[in-house]
């Protein structure tokens, strides 16, 4: 592991569940030479406390403005470039990928400890015989998720992502790789735990699904805008535990509703079974949706 | 800390432009409605960029301001969060800036 640039601990693994493979991710956009032999003798004093952080209105005119700490003037190039663009471009193939099988992808998110890896199990036990499912688990560090999705009886690749706080699209590519989901079936992503970092990642996933726990509070939403609003789906699960907090169902629904009109909210428990057939029929509904579209 | 992932993705797109040579200076657009934390960019920039070509670069952020039009009345407002709502009480809004996570420019060490 590189300790100066931070690099090499971020290296997410694949382990196919079914076969014992390991792989690893190589970060798509991190290629220098790993040599770091550099002594960080910090010579030509390029004060590296000027964030330049002023918060300036901004101005359409291209912005082109000169630095006042840039004495001899360097040739300045523009770029123009979207951060993002590499993850999007990747998230774009996956989408491809999964719309040509018509295969329903999902990528479920919350935070850790919401149920997720319980909803998984519980409805794979339901509808192995109905549905095909396949499922990537997203966690920082061990397989524990993986086996637990093996043992309910759907195919599983665990991706682990070291240091790293959400999946992204190329070890999504890389889970396929390994998964080789068959066409018409669902592939259930599962997210690092975590309500802030996976909004931003597209993986190509055709929803997102957010689950949000009663024993959490119910103005998760508003806290966590970017995630509810990114989700087409809220789950509330574990309702068998409403009588003993003080969580608002329709707070909570009202809140999402209010960062992400469009979203629809479900609520259920994965370990008693209360209204988990409203989650059946969407995923039925979605499933259908996904092969009517092929051609479209 | 999602900041540590887009300023390796920062770096890779100038390095990749900046084709071997030397950079001086990196400046981004970051939208207030991003997600994104400039001051976690900033303090990942120096650990991410040691050992590359960008090593000892400054780092300027242009902050924009989140702005959207209301679908309902047509007005056009600043907006510090994802979810306001406008004056006239619709909350049918078009997102038109504050969301833009960009590489805008790279000034080179040597005059071209």
């Amino acid at each position: 592991m590189c300790e100066h640039c931070g690099c090499g601990e971020a290296d997410a693994t694949v382990l196919n569940l079914e076969t014992g493979r390991e792989t690893v991710v190589r970060h798509i956009v991190h290629d220098h030479p790993h040599d770091h032999d550099h002594d960080h003798s910090h010579d030509n004093e390029h004060a590296h406390d000027h964030d330049h952080l002023h918060s300036h209105s901004h101005d359409h005119d291209g912005g082109r403005r000169h630095h006042s700490h840039t004495a001899p003037e360097g040739a300045l190039v523009e770029l123009e470039a979207r951060i993002l663009a590499k993850n999007d471009a990747l998230a774009h193939r996956n989408r491809a990928w999964f719309k040509g099988r018509e295969i329903l992808a999902l990528n479920l998110v919350s935070s850790p400890g919401a149920g997720k890896t319980s909803l998984l199990e519980r409805t794979i036990r339901d509808l192995i015989r109905e549905l095909r499912l396949y499922v990537i688990e997203g966690d920082q560090a061990t397989a524990y998720d993986g086996e637990r999705i093996r043992a309910a009886g759907a195919p599983a690749v665990q991706v682990n992502t070291g240091s790293g706080c959400h999946l992204e699209a190329d070890m999504v590519a890389r889970g396929l790789q390994e998964l080789r989901p068959s066409a018409g079936s669902i592939v259930m992503i599962e997210n690092v735990g975590n309500l802030v970092c996976p909004a931003l990642f597209d993986l190509g996933e055709r929803a997102k699904v957010v689950i949000l726990s009663v024993t959490e509070g119910d103005d998760k939403p508003l806290k966590y805008p970017h995630m509810f609003r990114a989700a087409e789906l809220m789950i509330l699960n574990k309702i068998d535990l409403l009588p003993h907090v003080d969580f608002d169902v329709s707070r909570a629904v009202a809140n999402a509703a209010e960062v992400n009109p469009a979203i629809t909210a479900l609520e259920l428990s994965a370990r008693t079974g209360e209204g988990l057939e409203g989650w059946y029929a969407w995923l039925r509904r979605e499933a259908a949706a996904v092969g009517d579209a092929v051609f479209r | 800390m999602h900041e540590l992932s887009i300023t390796r993705n920062i770096v890779a797109i100038v390095e990749e432009a900046a084709k071997g040579r030397r950079v001086r200076g990196v400046t981004l657009e970051v939208g207030e409605l991003s997600g994104v934390v400039s001051e976690a960019i900033a303090f990942c920039f120096d650990v991410v960029t040691a050992g590359t070509a960008l090593e000892g670069a400054s780092l300027e952020i242009h902050k924009i301001e989140g702005r959207a039009r209301c679908e309902s009345c047509g007005a056009e407002f600043a907006t510090a969060t994802l979810f306001a709502a406008c004056a006239c009480g619709s909350g049918r809004l078009t997102r038109l800036h504050g969301e833009e996570l960009n590489v805008k420019s790279m000034e080179l060490m040597e005059a071209a």
